[in-house]
């Protein structure tokens, strides 16, 4: 009995890994893959043929696709964190009038579905002039990450010790020399988290990145992949579809391996101290 | 700013001791501060196009002439011409999304409640591996959402993909199917995807619920002899219930807006519509502006109800410590 119960958990454990790594398994396989190859199916890797890969790049400005996404995701990361923590800071430590109410309202933004902003957000970019530029993108991408980010990071603030900020009053700082002084190197950690979460779903975004983008040299990684097409109307290059996943796929990867704590713990924080 | 602080801070050792004074004062006038580029950034890019949105939802707005557009009352949503009923609460294919979202919504959240507490339990047994498995997990949630359809796109592809191979080579079925242009299988499939995407992110919100329980229960429960069984449904299901309860909200509120995954899936397809996907055909495709937007704000107010009903019903407290 004992043992059977034994082999019955490994054989879950076995199940479920193979359950989330076998998607991205095939589609490495596939990328190697090309041609006429590809209409047979194969569970094993049996050769490593790059051309996908050089495709993806020859066939369509791929490499602006991802240099896109970096210039947009990193401009929100950095934006949402600059904001985020000065405004953590006074919800997560100074007590004010409608405090509560505010933190509501953000909380209620980060439900907001997006397309219920769809209409509003394509008249705002164009009267900016921003319509198929990546400020524009930018702009729109904030809607999605600032609320979680104020709203993890003051979970955060919220957690520190209350004499660190005294003995820097007493000493005669003002708030803004707290914040950056005192406040920014503690908070480095859970910057790092939610600058990764915010990262995540701005590499992820497709909705704002399909409307408000126009042509192939503007879009960002997600609508570039959804809109590939092939030679003909009416085949889809898989091979070359694979590949493109698998080159943006790799880097996220990489950091979720690298951060997965820090990610977990944001993550946590975000919804179950909520 | 920093002039307005400075004014408070000769009195600031004697307000920490003696509370509230100049130093109180001059906090409250900072955190205002703190948070103003904040809250217009937000009112700039949420508040305002959402009003925008439920004011181009009156109006016949075109998409190639966003500024020129007459109001119309609620016409988009419900008009009478000739004892006819036109609009969008008169559309078929509206109440179809409608009713494709919330079915989605209901059974993929329940198939990922399930499958994540099983996830959860066992990534909260000792066993060697534990973090690799961890990480393993996570990867589906980390893939792109467009990307990850793109990959089961092509797993599911009817002639040459790799799942109806299995299932042919197990004789599980005679003939390739066609799963995302199948009307009976397309919303299935759109579930398992979601289903393999979002597990992850459940099971690590109910492992950190898991891993605040005390352990002297189970030590308890353990000489007396209960089974694992009756311990997991008496002591563990209702312990961790309250962040089962936030996760489920948390993916329900997700699920209802739904919009990569089944537009890039299954394209356009009327069997798989979701709401998000007719309000943005109607908008972008359609070019109707105003239809889009009366869907677009319908959306809105289904997921707002929602909202302030959970709120109301006290699962989430904020700001209740008073510093």
């Amino acid at each position: 009995m004992k043992t059977l119960t034994r082999v019955g958990f490994w054989l879950l454990v076995l199940a479920i890994a193979l359950f989330s790594l076998f998607p991205f398994y095939y589609a490495v396989i596939s990328s190697f893959r090309s041609g006429a190859d590809l209409f047979t199916v194969a569970y094993l890797p049996e050769r490593f043929d790059l051309s996908n890969y050089f495709a993806v790049f020859q066939r369509q400005p791929f490499g602006q696709n991802i240099l896109n996404s970096i210039v947009v995701a990193g401009a929100v990361v950095a934006l949402s964190l600059a904001l985020g923590i000065t405004a953590a800071y006074a919800f997560g430590r100074i007590s004010f009038r409608g405090r509560s109410l505010l933190l509501l309202t953000i909380l209620g933004v980060s439900m907001f579905p997006q397309v219920a902003v769809l209409s509003g957000m394509f008249e705002l970019i164009r009267s900016f002039g921003l319509y198929n530029t990546l400020p524009g993108l930018i702009l729109a991408n904030l809607m999605l990450t600032l609320p979680f980010t104020v709203w993890v990071l003051t979970t955060f603030m919220r957690e520190m010790p209350k004499e660190i900020e005294e003995a820097a009053f007493v000493d005669g700082a003002t708030p803004w020399i707290v914040v950056r002084r005192v406040f920014l190197p503690l908070m480095a950690p859970a910057a790092v988290t939610t600058g990764l979460l915010a990262f995540i779903v701005s590499w992820n975004e497709f909705l704002f990145a399909l409307t408000f983008t126009l042509t192939n040299e503007r879009r960002t990684v997600p609508p570039a992949i959804a809109l590939m097409t092939g030679s003909t109307a009416y085949e889809l290059p898989w091979g070359t579809i694979m590949a493109a996943s698998v080159i943006v796929t790799l880097p996220i990867i990489a950091l979720v391996l690298v951060f997965q704590r820090k990610i977990v713990s944001g993550l946590t924080a975000g919804a179950v101290k909520g | 700013m920093t002039e307005a602080a400075a004014t408070g801070t000769p009195s600031a050792y004697a307000s920490i001791r003696g509370g509230s004074s100049a130093l109180t004062r001059t906090r409250v006038r900072a955190a205002w501060t703190f948070i103003a580029p904040t809250l217009i950034v937000l009112a700039l890019v949420a508040g305002w196009p959402l009003a925008r949105t439920i004011w181009f939802s009156l109006t016949d707005a075109d998409l190639n002439n966003l500024g020129d557009y007459t109001f119309i009352g609620f016409e988009n949503y419900l008009a009478n011409y000739d004892g006819e009923w036109f609009g969008l609460l008169t559309d078929p294919d509206w109440w179809l999304s409608v009713w494709n979202t919330v079915w989605f919504a209901l059974v993929s959240v329940s198939i990922e409640t399930v499958l994540g507490t099983i996830v959860a339990l066992i990534l909260n047994a000792a066993f060697p591996g534990r973090g690799v498995m961890r990480a393993i997990i996570l990867i589906p949630w980390a893939i792109p959402t467009v990307v990850s359809a793109k990959m089961w796109n092509w797993m599911l592809h009817d002639q040459f993909g790799v799942i109806n191979d299995m299932l042919l080579r197990l004789g599980l079925i005679a003939a390739p199917i066609t799963w995302t242009a199948n009307p009976v299988t397309a919303l299935w499939t759109v579930v398992m995807v979601d289903v393999w995407k979002t597990t992850p992110f459940m099971a690590l919100l109910i492992l950190a619920a898991l891993q605040m329980l005390p352990q002297d229960i189970y030590e308890a429960a353990k000489v007396d002899g209960v089974h694992p069984v009756r311990v997991f449904f008496r002591v563990t299901l209702p312990l961790i219930k309250p962040a089962l309860l936030v996760a489920v909200i948390f993916r329900t509120l997700d699920a209802l807006r739904v919009f990569d995954l089944i537009y890039v899936l299954t394209a356009n397809s009327r069997d798989t519509m979701s709401m998000s996907v007719f309000a943005r055909q109607q908008l972008v495709d359609f070019q109707e502006v105003g239809l889009g937007s009366a869907a677009s704000t319908l959306i809105f107010l289904i997921i707002a109800l929602l909202v302030v009903i959970t709120m109301a019903a006290g699962r989430v407290r904020l700001g209740g410590d008073s510093r």
